[in-house]
């Protein structure tokens, strides 16, 4: 039994956490829920007192009835670990990449002291093979690289449990994987917590995991708990305005009344696009990776087409030809009847334009948003009411015309994707590539974007090629969906048809594999 | 890892050939007669084509390159024309001053930055760190051949414990020899321990910032331990690379402490060779040191994949 008191933190002053109290029985989990900033991360990091230099932490954590917070930090060390085991959310920066699988586990057990170095590998991979690493497949002198996301998320997993803890604690835990592999890790981690009677803290900030993992869920604002209940009950009452607006906010399905043509916008057919290998030996035969395999489509005007798949499975690669950013080998792209191509004409490439993920990355933190939403022009040349119709595009995305003199930092996530959009928009395109633009964002954010999307696409009749790998997302606000892996489209026809009645055995299995929110 | 190594060995082969091809063009081909620049202005016509014909200059390029090449493959580096010695004896001879320098100097580098750097990125933003980081900006900042005269005020004028300079070269021993490149070695080595505990200490906190640490600290590890578990070898990549660098640096820029404690050693040789227009001695020195450099680069290159498992990536 773990227990969490008015535990209250303040960092350099500011309050992060306001008399947070939880308690998980052993074989529990609790599911602790919010958005970005709303403090879930830091109750974790308070429980293991793995704070930044800085905080202040009051109240009681209580583990088995013995109070942690009193521990001097040599103390701790022995409770991290051994009596509480954490698992992040990027489990492919989460391990050491020059030590083996083995090590990294054992590791645990020998500073812990718990086993000899020779047990403590025999332990390894028991703990290894019960996480799903068998060790005929995966020995212990893997290293990191070998794997995939999904493998090393296990090795973190047996290393977070190879001493049995009373605690798991699992951070976002699949947030960073694929729909497929998240089902699985969701099972894994539903087993162990059965079978080791540990208590679980869950934090995600999807609710619909959180519904499918949790005996409890807690939900978290502003550092503070505003609901606490068991799982079925709080989702059926939803007491707190706040859960209710969270909950809206992840269903959320914008108003969309799209006035779609028969006329292509574009075509793509039969693409296909190798990638070379590393030759094998010095003279052997160069072997290729084929990225896109025969891809054909047709997107038309005013359309919202969806592109669903997992990692790997060729999207990004037919994204980049798409924009015209890499050649093809073989097949054609066109745009309204021109060939799309790296050679293109700057008119062209006007026509077409993208929104990427990350809202932090996208732009140059040195450059004022005027600068920003100007690149565009160095396709068209500069306009005379440049200035005007920067100030035009902000306010269509639903800023402010003054924001043009800021820097990027100055504005939130959601604000930042704006700016993406208003850049895209300047160009005044006819098709817009959303590569995966909402995924980074907060559920109410998210929502807003959305709205937004849909109101641009209805002023200006915009169409869109939707990328993402959230099939409720894609649902909501696509017309036609088109599901790739290994590089080809395995299933394409109208949204609600694929998504109530998928043909394609992999539509199928990605629809099983994602979460789903119960209806309230 | 074997294959690794393989293609490292290739591209050493390539880059040797292409930097004695330069040294061999900018010495022999580019414009000017290297006789009549070895002898000056005032050197007759009969002088400057006898020693053409000494030098070997008479045949035509690729005949001459080839039989440069074949002659340093064989250990034969020519004659020297103010030494009338071989090239070979004379650079044996310094070798043996300077690759003891060079290598005592990086030991007591390396030993010297990275508890030091180690130290700072553990106590960073502290007291220490400061201190740390300004000590080593002195370092960097004071010219080591006044660090080598400080050092012979120190210890061979006010406390005798060290010879002020000389080399009574190994025949008599290895303790005198030691002895003698003891200073140089210090004198050498303060300023490279300054760069290097930088590197190691900016390295390390790299390091400490990834999910990796945070793990080893969820597992249970002290910071300490973490430190050493986990960061020490994610940071060595870095710290490899100016150690390599460092070493070619050492073997043949120690002329200013060489001539300040009055070492026979490469640096000093190749500056006579300029100076008195040697220019078979020049030629020979350099392709020497290219030849280190890029041995050490390529050693560098095994230790890398040895510290990263990526670098081999076998499977």
């Amino acid at each position: 039994m773990i227990a969490l008191e008015n535990i209250s933190l303040l960092l350099s002053g500011i309050p992060v956490l306001r008399d947070v109290s939880l308690r998980i029985p052993p074989g529990q989990t609790l599911g602790l829920v919010g958005e970005s900033g709303s403090g879930k991360s830091m109750t974790a990091l308070s429980v293991m007192r793995l704070l930044p230099d800085g905080a202040k932490l009051s109240g009681r954590v209580l583990l088995e009835g013995r109070p942690l917070t009193d521990l001097t930090e040599r103390k701790m060390c022995a409770v991290r670990g051994g009596q509480i085991g954490m698992i992040f959310q990027e489990p492919m920066t989460a391990l050491n990449p020059v030590q083996t699988i083995g090590d990294q586990v054992a590791e645990t057990l020998l500073v812990h002291g718990a086993a000899r170095r020779s047990e403590a590998r025999e332990i390894a991979k028991e703990r290894l093979a019960r996480v799903g690493l068998a060790p005929e497949r995966f020995p212990l002198d893997r290293y990191p690289h070998e794997l995939s996301g999904g493998q090393r998320q296990r090795v973190c997993i047996a290393l977070a449990i190879a001493l049995r803890p009373k605690l798991l604690i699992a951070d976002e835990p699949t947030t960073a994987l694929d729909v497929t592999t998240q089902a699985q890790i969701l099972e894994l981690l539903r087993e162990l917590v059965r079978e080791e009677g540990m208590s679980c803290l869950f934090i995600t900030h999807d609710l619909a995991v959180v519904a499918e993992m949790a005996d409890e869920i807690a939900v978290m604002k502003a550092g503070a708990v505003v609901e606490q209940g068991p799982t079925g009950a709080l989702l059926r009452e939803m007491r707190h305005p706040y859960t209710r607006a969270l909950f809206d906010a992840s269903r959320h399905c914008p108003d969309r009344a799209p006035i779609v043509q028969d006329a292509p916008l574009l075509e793509v057919e039969n693409a296909l696009r190798d990638y070379p290998l590393k030759r094998q030996g010095l003279f052997g035969r160069r072997e290729y990776f084929r990225a896109v395999d025969g891809v054909s489509f047709e997107l038309r005007r005013g359309e919202s087409l969806g592109l669903v798949g997992e990692s790997g499975c060729g999207k990004s690669t037919l994204t980049r030809a798409i924009l015209g950013l890499e050649p093809l080998q073989r097949g054609a792209i066109r745009l309204d009847g021109e060939a799309v191509s790296p050679a293109m004409p700057a008119d062209l490439r006007r026509r077409m334009q993208v929104v990427f993920q990350d809202p932090y990355g996208s732009f140059n933190p040195r450059h004022k948003v005027s600068k920003l939403l100007a690149e565009p022009f160095h396709l068209t040349g500069r306009p005379a009411d440049m200035e005007a119709r920067v100030a035009e595009a902000l306010e269509n995305v639903g800023l402010q015309a003054t924001d043009a003199d800021k820097f990027p930092h100055e504005f939130s996530g959601g604000q930042r994707q704006r700016i993406a959009i208003a850049r895209a928009l300047i160009a005044r395109p006819e098709l817009i590539v959303l590569d995966e633009a909402v995924s980074a964002l907060d559920v109410s954010v998210r929502a807003q974007v959305l709205d937004l999307l849909a109101d641009l696409q209805a002023r200006f009749g915009l169409s869109y090629l939707f990328i993402a790998h959230d099939l409720s997302v894609v649902r909501s606000v696509t017309d036609r969906v088109l599901v790739m892996r290994g590089g080809q489209i395995v299933e394409a026809g109208e949204t609600e048809a694929v998504f109530t009645a998928p043909a394609a055995v992999y539509t199928r299995e990605l629809l099983a594999a994602a979460p789903v929110l119960p209806t309230a | 890892m074997v294959r690794y190594a393989a293609t490292r060995l290739i591209s050493l082969g390539l880059s040797l050939m292409a930097a004695s091809l330069v040294i061999f063009a900018v010495v022999e081909v580019i414009p000017g007669d290297p006789a009549a620049f070895m002898l000056g202005m005032n050197a007759s016509e009969e002088t400057v084509a006898a020693l053409r014909d000494e030098l070997g200059l008479t045949g035509s390029l690729p005949a001459r390159y080839l039989g440069w090449v074949t002659g340093m493959l064989g250990g034969d580096f020519g004659t020297s024309y103010t030494y009338r010695v071989p090239v070979s004896e004379l650079i044996a001879a310094r070798l043996w001053v300077s690759l003891p320098l060079a290598l005592y100097a990086l030991a007591l580098s390396t030993l010297l930055a990275l508890p030091i750097g180690m130290l700072a990125a553990a106590r960073r933003g502290r007291a220490t760190d400061y201190g740390i980081m300004g000590l080593t900006q002195l370092g960097i900042a004071v010219p080591n051949f006044w660090f080598a005269m400080l050092l012979v005020v120190l210890f061979a004028i006010t406390w005798p414990i060290f010879p002020a300079g000389g080399f009574p070269g190994w025949e008599n021993g290895a303790w005198p020899a030691l002895k003698a490149l003891t200073l140089p070695a210090v004198a050498l080595a303060l300023p490279q321990a300054s760069i290097l505990a930088r590197v190691m200490r900016s390295a390390l906190i790299e390091t400490l910032g990834q999910d990796y640490i945070r793990t080893a600290r969820a597992k249970g590890l002290t910071e300490g331990q973490a430190i050493r578990n986990h960061g020490m070898r994610n940071a060595m990549i870095p710290v490899l690379t100016i150690v390599g660098l460092q070493f070619s640096f050492l073997l043949a820029g120690a002329i200013i402490i060489e001539k300040v404690f009055f070492l026979p050693g490469l640096g000093l040789l190749i500056f006579q060779g300029i100076t008195q227009r040697d220019l078979v001695v020049v030629e020979s020195v350099v392709m020497l040191l290219v030849f280190a450099v890029i041995l050490v680069t390529f050693l560098v290159d095994l230790a890398y994949a040895l510290v990263d498992p990526r670098l081999r990536h076998t499977r």
